[in-house]
């Protein structure tokens, strides 16, 4: 194909490229950096738990430094996760404070979210900062409701203002349901049981009551599927085959 | 022509210079552009298919999956329901919870939820055009008269077409529901919900017939420039009104204002106690003995609202209230307000003082400014009446002179149908149904200045919920078959009886406890608390209620009753509030021997743990979220225990005591040794 075959080619797909494009706003002029730093580090935000799709409670934070720890104003952030998370803003500059907050929204799926928060260094080096949040589904959501009911005034060694912790009451010391390590260790079997006839039926304290006569079968799933998207490290199953999709 | 010299007369002609080859190629690409769409159509589903076949090929369960996949359109159809759904032609594998690992779409399975996937569809949770095999079709499409899929965060709104039983599943679509009927929403929009029954508000805004007695014509104004200054927890929504408006609507307000105690002469007011440090130290400390802020909040040091929400935040009501009608209503509150959920405290006279020293102390400076209003010309009440008419402030407020209007704003009881080509969206909201509801809610007046819905302060989390209620508002909400609605609570409106009805209703009881399903839910129901407790314990403890839980922060005020307010109230409970299930004289607690107790009391400690929530001795037990059981042998009946042991749940639905099933023996050995708890034994200094 000649030169001028070549051109009118590009034109038309350019044509056909900005028609298909139409309906988006033009994206906005690119924020350009006043400073570069050499770290990036979350400030809070991390380790979140909202419903699909919903937006935290609380924003996510992180800072730019230099390479002596002290913060950056004006640097670059960006944000992106996979999975349909949306941030607001998904970039800025970060403040004379050095830090960059923006709000997020999960995805549509429950599990965990992987933000990466990334700034670009002055030697066109990147750093980056992995903030994990958690989307909680059905199941897990009506497990964090029965949870926060029966289960978390002994569990969690935390008060609140609205409810005072029971943890540090008891001999044997309850986990909280985030503590991996311990949770991790046991199966869904071993949950149920755990839940349904109690300690004592399992040589464990008696202090743990049974809830199989007071919660449904499909409650206490919805309470394992809870302690199953909570964990941390996460729950990974045994013996399940991984789809590298 | 040689077949070179054709090929080179045709490029000639298709590509002979810039212009050809444009316009050629230009002719080509349409073409080829319009095969896409069409390949599309016919092939899509058939890819995802093909694709999902590799998935599984690769799986070690593979056979049984290729085995129940099924080829072609796969449709559901449920007439009852308006469902013709063809989801399944590419979301194969939503039954297969084996896939549960698999994040690609359109291959996950279904995440578990109550319901069979057969019995709804898809389409009446997730919305979007069902009967569509096309991926843009089926989720994005917003042709006028088509909505796309429900975003993830407003799917509890599906649930909502049929359940108005408050589900525990379904968190944010309760919430939002109540803030529909605690925000006033309700009460100028009229919601229709399944069945037919109308949402009616829980709020309970002020009637402003005798205002003038109440507050002064400054303090209106401050408020309605913007009520969530004084109090950040008004539900009070801000109207934007000028301040030309906000002169003539409260000098309005002040004019329509009749006495409330029209013929008595009012009480002569005590004093308030002199404001030096001990009196208001005295006030703070009667404040807290009578839990006041069991029901209203106020600001911390820190800013933050530490208090109940049953009554109205108190942080500057010092700069609100007259003294005399504060002292009128501390006396008395149903005399200014019958229906009002504030008991009558019984208070004496010096008490009174105190508080009033103590509330006419809470005071802001900065938030009635330095506004003084002279007499208000009639020109200026009667645009005021004028101004309260069009607002529609009497949809929430009794004003005289002011009919309540009906169907104030527009019925929302379809409004999660509403078709898009009907939605004028203001600029920069997404055109879809949830953004332009969550805009609406947001700023109302971004869709112009003349719309008369006010402003709320709202959490974000608040606008989720109430457009995850409203979402539920659909046309398929108001045919869904009845067999599958899932009907509300019916509301009750049980009233007890004679001397003792009069009593419960004069200290509010149901404000915060529930009998026979009336009543709030802050403390214990009391339906059959005439089983559960004894007589003499209970005359003693409604005249010097002492704490039972100590991990509850909302206790039951002491409200001074009389010796025969308490004795009607006590002879009415146990009469009245019995269970039918048992007798609660069956299981007489002097049959019980030392013996029994002895083995209670190795269950208690041993076999049930019960010491991991309840203190029977306080030197060794810290259990800390049930009652403590003390004193237990005087507070409860044997029987009652008993059978409490067995299944709480089937006498008080929803309390925390698990159902043990105990067996009768263990039953009544832990009976005996609780009945045997009738002295507190003195806790020794070394407990907290
Ligand atoms: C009265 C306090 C109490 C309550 C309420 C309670 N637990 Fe426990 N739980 C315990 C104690 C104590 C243990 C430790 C038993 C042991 O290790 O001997 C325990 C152990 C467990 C364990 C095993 C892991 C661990 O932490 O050691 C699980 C799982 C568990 N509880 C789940 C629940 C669930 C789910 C609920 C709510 C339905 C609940 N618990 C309510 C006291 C409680």
């Amino acid at each position: 194909m000649n030169r001028s075959g070549l051109a009118g080619m590009i034109a038309a797909l350019a044509l056909a490229v900005t028609g298909a494009c139409g309906r988006h706003a033009a994206a906005p002029a690119e924020l350009q950096p006043k400073a570069y730093g050499a770290a990036i580090v979350l400030v809070s935000g991390e380790k979140q738990v909202a419903g699909v799709g919903a937006a935290l409670d609380q924003p996510v934070v992180v800072q730019v430094n230099d390479a002596k720890g002290a913060p950056v104003p004006g640097a670059l952030v960006r944000l992106a996760a996979a999975g349909s998370v949306r941030f607001l803003p998904d970039r800025g500059l970060t403040g004379s404070d050095g830090q960059f907050t923006a709000g997020v929204s999960l995805g549509s799926s429950a599990g965990r979210y992987q933000i990466v928060a990334s700034t670009a260094g002055g030697s066109g080096k990147r750093a980056e900062v992995r903030v994990e949040e958690i989307a909680l589904g059905y199941r897990e959501t009506l497990g964090q409701q029965i949870n926060a009911i029966h289960c978390i005034r002994c569990h969690d060694s935390e008060s609140t203002p609205e409810r005072v912790s029971n943890h540090d009451n008891l001999k044997a010391q309850p986990h909280s349901f985030t503590e991996g390590a311990i949770m991790n260790s046991m199966s869904d079997a071993a949950l149920v049981a755990m839940i349904g006839h109690g300690g004592a039926a399992l040589n464990k304290s008696a202090e743990m009551p049974p809830y199989g006569n007071t919660l449904t079968p499909a409650e206490i799933d919805a309470l394992v599927a809870f302690i199953r998207a909570v964990a941390d490290p996460p729950y990974r199953p045994q013996g399940v085959f991984d789809a590298s999709n | 022509m040689s077949l070179g010299g054709k090929i080179a007369a045709a490029r000639r002609l298709l590509f002979g210079d810039s212009a050809r080859t444009f316009g050629t190629l230009s002719v080509v690409l349409l073409a080829l552009l319009a095969v896409v769409p069409a390949k599309d159509y016919f092939r899509e589903w058939r890819t995802y298919q093909k694709g999902y076949l590799r998935l599984v090929s690769k799986r070690s369960d593979a056979t049984s999956l290729a085995r129940r996949f099924e080829p072609g359109v796969q449709q559901v159809w449920l007439p009852e329901l308006g469902v013709v759904d063809r989801c399944a032609t590419c979301h194969v594998a939503l039954k297969e919870s084996s896939l549960a690992d698999v994040k690609t779409q359109p291959f996950r399975p279904h995440p578990s939820i109550p319901h069979n996937l057969s019995d709804f569809g898809c389409a009446f949770c997730h919305r979007g055009q069902g009967a569509a095999t096309t991926v843009e079709e089926a989720h994005r499409s917003t042709k006028s008269w088509e909505e796309p899929i429900l975003p993830a965060r407003y799917l509890e709104s599906s649930c909502g077409q049929c359940h108005l039983d408050r589900p525990a599943g379904t968190p944010l679509l309760n919430q939002g529901r109540d803030t529909l009927a605690q925000y006033g929403c309700v009460r100028c929009h009229t919601i229709k919900t399944l069945g037919g029954v109308t949402l009616a508000g829980t709020d309970d805004p002020p009637s402003l017939a005798h205002i003038a007695e109440k507050t002064s014509r400054e303090w209106i104004a401050a408020w309605l420039k913007n009520p969530q200054a004084y109090a950040a927890s008004a539900t009070m929504p801000n109207f934007q009104l000028p301040d030309e408006d906000i002169r003539d609507i409260s000098a309005f307000l002040m004019a329509q204002s009749t006495p409330y105690r029209a013929g008595t002469a009012a009480e002569t007011a005590p004093a308030a106690a002199a404001a030096d440090a001990a009196a208001q130290q005295e006030g703070a400390s009667l404040y807290g003995e009578s839990f006041c802020a069991s029901c209203h909040a106020t600001q911390n040091a820190a800013g933050t609202l530490v208090g109940g929400t049953l009554g109205p935040e108190l942080t500057r009501v010092g700069s609100k209230v007259k003294t005399a009608w504060l002292a009128d209503w501390l006396r008395n509150p149903k005399v200014y307000d019958p229906e009002t959920k504030m008991p009558h405290y019984r208070l004496d006279s010096k008490q009174i003082g105190l508080l009033l020293g103590f509330l006419g102390g809470k005071t802001d400076s900065d938030f009635l400014g330095n506004r003084h209003f002279d007499a208000a010309p009639k020109a200026e009440i009667e645009h005021g009446q004028k101004l309260v008419i069009e607002r529609g402030c009497a949809a929430c407020h009794d004003i005289n002179g002011v009919k309540k209007p009906d169907d104030f704003a527009p019925e929302l009881t379809l409004v999660g149908s509403r078709p898009l080509a009907k939605i004028l969206f203001a600029p920069g909201v997404p055109e879809t149904l949830p953004d332009y509801i969550a805009a609406k809610i947001r700023q109302p007046r971004s869709f112009g200045n003349a719309l008369k819905m006010p402003q709320y302060t709202l959490a974000p989390q608040q606008v989720d919920g109430l457009v995850t209620a409203l979402l539920a508002q659909t046309e398929g909400a108001q045919t869904v078959p009845a067999r599958l609605r899932v009907a509300a609570r019916r509301p009750s409106d049980y009233h007890a009886a004679g001397k003792a009805g009069q009593l419960i209703e004069d200290m509010s009881c149901f404000s915060c406890h529930t009998i026979n399903g009336r009543g709030g839910d802050m403390a214990p129901e009391l339906t059959w608390e005439g089983t559960s407790v004894q007589r003499a314990w209970l005359v003693n403890f409604l005249k010097n209620p002492n704490t039972l839980r100590p991990a509850l922060i909302r206790r039951m005020p002491k409200f001074n009753v009389t010796d025969a307010e308490a004795s009607t109230l006590a002879d009415y409970i146990m009469t009245v509030y019995q269970t039918p299930a048992f007798d609660r004289d069956a299981l007489d607690g002097a049959h019980f021997t030392a013996a029994d107790g002895e083995r209670g009391k190795e269950l208690f400690y041993g076999k049930y743990a019960c010491q991991s929530c309840h203190i029977v001795d306080p030197n060794q037990d810290k259990g800390y979220i049930g009652p403590t059981l003390t004193q237990v042998g005087v507070r409860l009946n044997a029987a009652w225990i008993f059978h409490w042991l067995k299944n709480a749940q089937s006498l008080r639905p929803g309390t925390l005591e698990p159902v043990w099933n105990m067996s009768d023996d263990d039953a009544r050995a832990i009976a005996a040794f609780l009945m045997a708890q009738k002295t507190a034994p003195r806790a020794e200094a070394a407990r907290k």
